[in-house]
C-alpha cells in the first residue's frame, strides 16, 4: 500500500511521500455540507511521534477535516490509514477530543463519569466497572490535575475544567494517536499551560497529537509541524518549513495583516 | 368515585380484570420510564410522538384486512403489527426527510404526526360506519382505557416490558455515550444512527404495548414526564433509568386506579394527571434542581452579599440605607436597633475590612498567585490560605492606617 502511490496535484503527477513511520496518512479527503465541500482534497501525512497544529482562517475546514477522517461526518471521498491499516481496522489507536461547546453540560453526569467512557471500548456493553477501571480513570483525571473533581457534576464545571476533564477521557483510552478540536478555545491560563503539559509528555512517549489550533502566536511554542487548510491543504510540515508569512499570507488572504505576521516568531522570512 | 373503589383497585383487589389492567400499567410505566429515558436525554421526545400517532393508520387497516379476510377484525396481535409496521414508516419517513431534504426535523415530525394521524381517523370513521366496527371500540386506542384487558394482553405487556429492560441494560453504555456526545461515540466507531434507531425501536415498542392502555395520543408523555421527574432527583444516568421506570410504575398503577373506580373516566389522561403532581412535587422539592431550594439558596445568597457589603460600608464609616442590609445586619446581631455597631459588629467590620486589606495587598505584590481567581468579594483569605500565609501577608502590609 505505501508504493507507488501517483496523486495529481495542480496538473502534475507526483508521488507521494509516505514515510514508513507515520501514524496517519489522509488522502484526497473531501468533505461536504451540501454542494460547496468544506474541506476539498486534502492530503497528509502527521509522522509518529509528532505534535501538529491545523491552522487556518474561521471556516476553512479545520474541524471539518478532523471530522471527515474520522468518519463523524461521512467523506465524499478519500481514504485513511492509521499505521498502514484502515480506520476500520484502528479505531482503539486513536482518541479524539470534541469542542467542549458540542456537548451539553447539563446531562446527568459525574465527571468519573465522563471520564469512565474513555474506557467503553474496553468495557464493551456487558462488562461491570472494576476497581482497575476506576483506577485507570483516576489516573487519567489525575493527569490534568483534575482528580480532585471526580464526584463534581459536569454542570458545576468552569470552561477550563470541562476541557480537561474531556482531554482525560481521551487519555483514559490509552490511545497511540490524538485529535483534538481547539482544546486550548475559551480556556484559562491555567488550563492552557495544563493541557500544553500533558500534551508535551504524550509526544515525549512517542504518541502522535494533531490539534485544530486557532492562537497563531503559540503555534511555535506548542508545535513541532503544522497543517495550513483553507478548504485545500494550503502548507504542511516542520514548522520552518510551511510556518512561513507567504504560506500564511495564502491560508488567510487579507484577513491578516501583514504587521501580525510579522509578529509571529516564524521558522522562515 | 368512591374511596373504597380506589383502595380496592389500587390492592389489586377489585376483581380480577381491573387488577390485571393495573398490572398491565404498572409494568407499562416501568418500560416506558426506562425507555424514555434515553429518548429524553437524545432530545427525541417529539420523535416519540410522531411515532405514536403514526400507529393509527395501522390499527384501522389491520382491522379492515383482518375483516377482509373473514377473520375477527379485534383480534389484538393483528392490531398491534399493524400499529408497529405503521408506526416504523413514520419514523423512518421522518428520518429520511431530516436527512435527505432541507427539511428542519420539527417540520418533518409535524408533516408526519399530522398525515398519519389524519388518516388513521379517517379510517376509523369508515369502520364506524361497517356492520362490523360499530362495537371494534378501536376509538380506545386514541386515550386507552381499563375496560376489558386479557390475560395474553398483560402477558404480552410483561414479556414486552422485560425485554425492554434487558435491552437497556444491554446497551446502556452505546446510548449514554450517543445521547451526550454522538461525535465522540461516532470517532469510536459506534454507530450512531444505529444506537439512534435502537432508542426509537425500543420507544416505539413501548408505544404498541401501551396503546390499549394509554392511547396513542398521551403515551408520549409516559415516555417524557418520567425521566423529566428523575432529573429533578439525581445527576447520573443509571439512577434516572431507576427512578423514571419507578415514576412510570406508579403513574400508570395509581392512575388505573382511579381511572377504574370511577365511571367513564379515560386511563390515559388520568395516568398523565398522575404523572404530572409528581412532576409539581419534583419541582417544588427537588433539593438540588427544584424551585423552593433555587429561590432558597438564591436568598442566602442575596444575604451574604448584603452582609459583606453592609460591613465594608460600616468599614468606610458611610451611612446604610438599604433596607435590606440592615436587616440582616440587625439578624445577625451585628447593630441595634438604631443602626449602632453592636461589640460583635465591630470585631466584623474589622475582619472583613482586614480581608479587603489582604485580598487587596496580595493582588497588588503577586497578581499571578492562583488564589486570586477564587475572589468573589465574598469568600475570605481565611478560608483559602494556611495560617502561615496568612501571617506572611500581614506581616508584608502596609500599617492599617494606609488600607
Amino acid at each position: 500500500m505505501m508504493t507507488a502511490e501517483l496523486i495529481a496535484r495542480d496538473g502534475r503527477l507526483i508521488t507521494t511521500p509516505q514515510a514508513e513511520d507515520a501514524a496517519l496518512t489522509v488522502r484526497g479527503l473531501t468533505v461536504s455540507y451540501g454542494a460547496k465541500p468544506a474541506v476539498f482534497s486534502v492530503d497528509a501525512t502527521f509522522p509518529a511521534g509528532s505534535m501538529t497544529a491545523i491552522v487556518g482562517p474561521n471556516g476553512a475546514g479545520k474541524s471539518t477535516f478532523l471530522k471527515g477522517l474520522l468518519g463523524i461526518e461521512t467523506p465524499l471521498s478519500g481514504e485513511v490509514r492509521v499505521f498502514g491499516r484502515t480506520m476500520g481496522r484502528a479505531r482503539r489507536d486513536i482518541a479524539y477530543v470534541p469542542q467542549r461547546a458540542s456537548v451539553d453540560w447539563d446531562f446527568p453526569a459525574r465527571v468519573i463519569d465522563v471520564v469512565e467512557m474513555g474506557l467503553y471500548g474496553e468495557l464493551g456493553l456487558l462488562r461491570f466497572v472494576t476497581r482497575g477501571h476506576r483506577e485507570k480513570a483516576m489516573a487519567a483525571l489525575d493527569r490534568v490535575g483534575m482528580a480532585d473533581f471526580a464526584e463534581r457534576q459536569i454542570g458545576q464545571l468552569s470552561g477550563g475544567q470541562q476541557q480537561r476533564v474531556f482531554l482525560a477521557r481521551a487519555l483514559a483510552q490509552e490511545a497511540r494517536i490524538y485529535l483534538l478540536d481547539e482544546p486550548f478555545a475559551g480556556v484559562d491560563a491555567a488550563t492552557e499551560r495544563a493541557i500544553v503539559e500533558v500534551l508535551r509528555l504524550l509526544r515525549a512517549e512517542g504518541r502522535t497529537v494533531v490539534a485544530v489550533h486557532h492562537d497563531l502566536s503559540t503555534v511555535g511554542d506548542y508545535f513541532d509541524r503544522v497543517l495550513l487548510l483553507n478548504v485545500r491543504r494550503i502548507a504542511e510540515g516542520a514548522l520552518a518549513e510551511a510556518f512561513t508569512p507567504q504560506n500564511l499570507q495564502a491560508a488567510y488572504g487579507g484577513r491578516l495583516a501583514a504587521t501580525q505576521i510579522d509578529e509571529l516568531r516564524l521558522g522562515a522570512g | 368515585m368512591q374511596w373504597s373503589d380506589f383502595l380496592a383497585a389500587l390492592t389489586f383487589q377489585a376483581g380480577y380484570n381491573s387488577a390485571l389492567v393495573a398490572l398491565g400499567a404498572l409494568l407499562l410505566g416501568l418500560a416506558a420510564g426506562g425507555t424514555g429515558t434515553f429518548v429524553f436525554l437524545r432530545k427525541r421526545a417529539l420523535v416519540s410522538d410522531a411515532v405514536s400517532h403514526a400507529t393509527l393508520p395501522g390499527v384501522g387497516l389491520a382491522f379492515l384486512l383482518m375483516v377482509a379476510l373473514g377473520g375477527e377484525g379485534r383480534w389484538l396481535p393483528g392490531l398491534i403489527l399493524g400499529s408497529a409496521l405503521s408506526a416504523a414508516l413514520g419514523l423512518v419517513l421522518v428520518q429520511a426527510m431530516v436527512s435527505r431534504t432541507r427539511l428542519s426535523e420539527d417540520a418533518a415530525i409535524g408533516a408526519v404526526l399530522s398525515v398519519f394521524f389524519g388518516l388513521g381517523i379517517v379510517l376509523l370513521t369508515v369502520i364506524q360506519t361497517m356492520a362490523s366496527g360499530r362495537q371494534a371500540g378501536l376509538e380506545s386506542f386514541l386515550l386507552g382505557s381499563t375496560a376489558g384487558m386479557l390475560r395474553s394482553e398483560a402477558v404480552t405487556i410483561a414479556v414486552a416490558a422485560a425485554v425492554a429492560a434487558l435491552l437497556l441494560f444491554a446497551f446502556r453504555r452505546p446510548m449514554t455515550l450517543v445521547a451526550f456526545d454522538p461525535g465522540y461515540a461516532a470517532a469510536r466507531g459506534t454507530a450512531v444512527n444505529r444506537v439512534d434507531l435502537g432508542i426509537m425501536g425500543l420507544a416505539l415498542i413501548v408505544t404498541v404495548i401501551g396503546l390499549k392502555v394509554v392511547g396513542l395520543i398521551l403515551i408520549v408523555a409516559m415516555l417524557i414526564i418520567p425521566p423529566v421527574i428523575a432529573r429533578f432527583w439525581t445527576d447520573r444516568v443509571d439512577a434516572m433509568v431507576l427512578i423514571a421506570a419507578a415514576v412510570g410504575g406508579v403513574s400508570g398503577w395509581v392512575g388505573t386506579a382511579i381511572s377504574a373506580s370511577a365511571a367513564d373516566m379515560p386511563t390515559g389522561p388520568i395516568i398523565v394527571l398522575v404523572a404530572f403532581g409528581l412532576f409539581v412535587l419534583s419541582l417544588l422539592l427537588s433539593p438540588a434542581r427544584g424551585v423552593l431550594a433555587s429561590a432558597l439558596r438564591y436568598r442566602r445568597f442575596q444575604e451574604r452579599v448584603h452582609r459583606r457589603q453592609g460591613l465594608l460600608a460600616m468599614a468606610r464609616a458611610e451611612p446604610i440605607h438599604d433596607r435590606l442590609t440592615l436587616r440582616v445586619l440587625r439578624r445577625a446581631g451585628l447593630i441595634r436597633a438604631d443602626g449602632v455597631a453592636t461589640e460583635a459588629g465591630r470585631a466584623a467590620v474589622a475582619a472583613a475590612a482586614l480581608d479587603e486589606a489582604r485580598w487587596a495587598h496580595v493582588r497588588r505584590t503577586d497578581p499571578g498567585d492562583p488564589v486570586l481567581e477564587r475572589y468573589d468579594g465574598l469568600t475570605a483569605l481565611d478560608d483559602l490560605l494556611t495560617r502561615d500565609q496568612l501571617s506572611d501577608i500581614d506581616r508584608a502590609m502596609p500599617g492599617p492606617g494606609i488600607a
